[in-house]
């Protein structure tokens, strides 16, 4: 299951996408709206994607993960528009036979997915708002992410 | 020939539009582009280090060949990729 969703992600749905009779270990990894950032009292976040790009760059993670580590199953969704604080913003959840192929495949997933998957976070703040990352200067030295 | 080119985030609010078409030299380059787009919209030519291109959605190199009725995006810099990733200014 890899979706773009613009409401609240259904874990159910998601867990449910993972299971498998052959898989003895879920991982759930959960990124989550809070409330302070570079000491700035964090009122929301809003999310942007280039939905069409970002839903095969995540696909891609998703098949980069099954290549590399021995996974059932895995399962990515972010959500856009507003996210408010504790509420989840990303969520991916991997079955495998045992923990550590999963464990591994999760981290792997986000860490790539913050990489380079085209969503943009609008932190919103006590006083202003600003997109993350927005600075001027060089982002990428390569000349995109990768 | 034309290109259909999509702006977001930080680079959407700058532009104050979503997307637009524009005109490059057959043969054109992303580089064309971006200069053509920089003529357009003085407020972009700031950003040339921060900014990534993607042709019909894959990241591309600036110097990929343009063709014709190609998506072309302007990707600031995403969500968690800039962190950690060395800042040359």
């Amino acid at each position: 299951m890899f979706r773009i969703v613009r409401e609240r992600i259904d874990l159910d749905a998601l867990l449910a996408a993972v299971t498998d009779p052959a898989a003895g270990a879920v991982v759930v990894f959960l990124g989550v709206t809070r409330n302070c950032n570079e000491g700035r009292q964090v009122t929301g976040l809003e999310y942007e994607a280039y939905p069409e790009m970002a839903l095969r760059e995540i696909e891609q993670i998703g098949h980069q993960a099954r290549e590399q580590w021995p996974i059932q199953k895995i399962g990515i969704v972010h959500r856009v528009g507003p996210v408010p604080v504790g509420e989840v913003s990303v969520a991916i959840a991997v079955s495998s036979a045992h923990r550590d192929a999963a464990f591994q495949a999760s981290r792997f997933a986000i860490d790539r997915l913050k990489e380079i998957v085209p969503i943009w976070k609008k932190e919103y703040f006590e006083g202003g708002a600003v997109w993350i990352g927005s600075q001027t200067g060089q982002a990428y030295p390569e000349g995109y992410p990768r | 020939m034309k290109v259909r080119v999509r702006f977001f985030a930080s680079i959407r609010e700058r532009l104050k539009r979503g997307e637009g078409e524009y005109e490059v030299p057959a043969g054109g380059t992303v580089e064309d582009l971006w200069k053509a787009l920089c003529a357009a919209h003085a407020p972009l030519a700031e950003l040339r280090g921060s900014v990534s291109f993607a042709v019909n959605r894959e990241y591309v190199e600036i110097s990929h060949r343009l063709a014709e009725g190609d998506e072309v995006a302007l990707i600031p810099p995403v969500s968690g990729g800039c962190r950690g990733v060395p800042n040359r200014t």
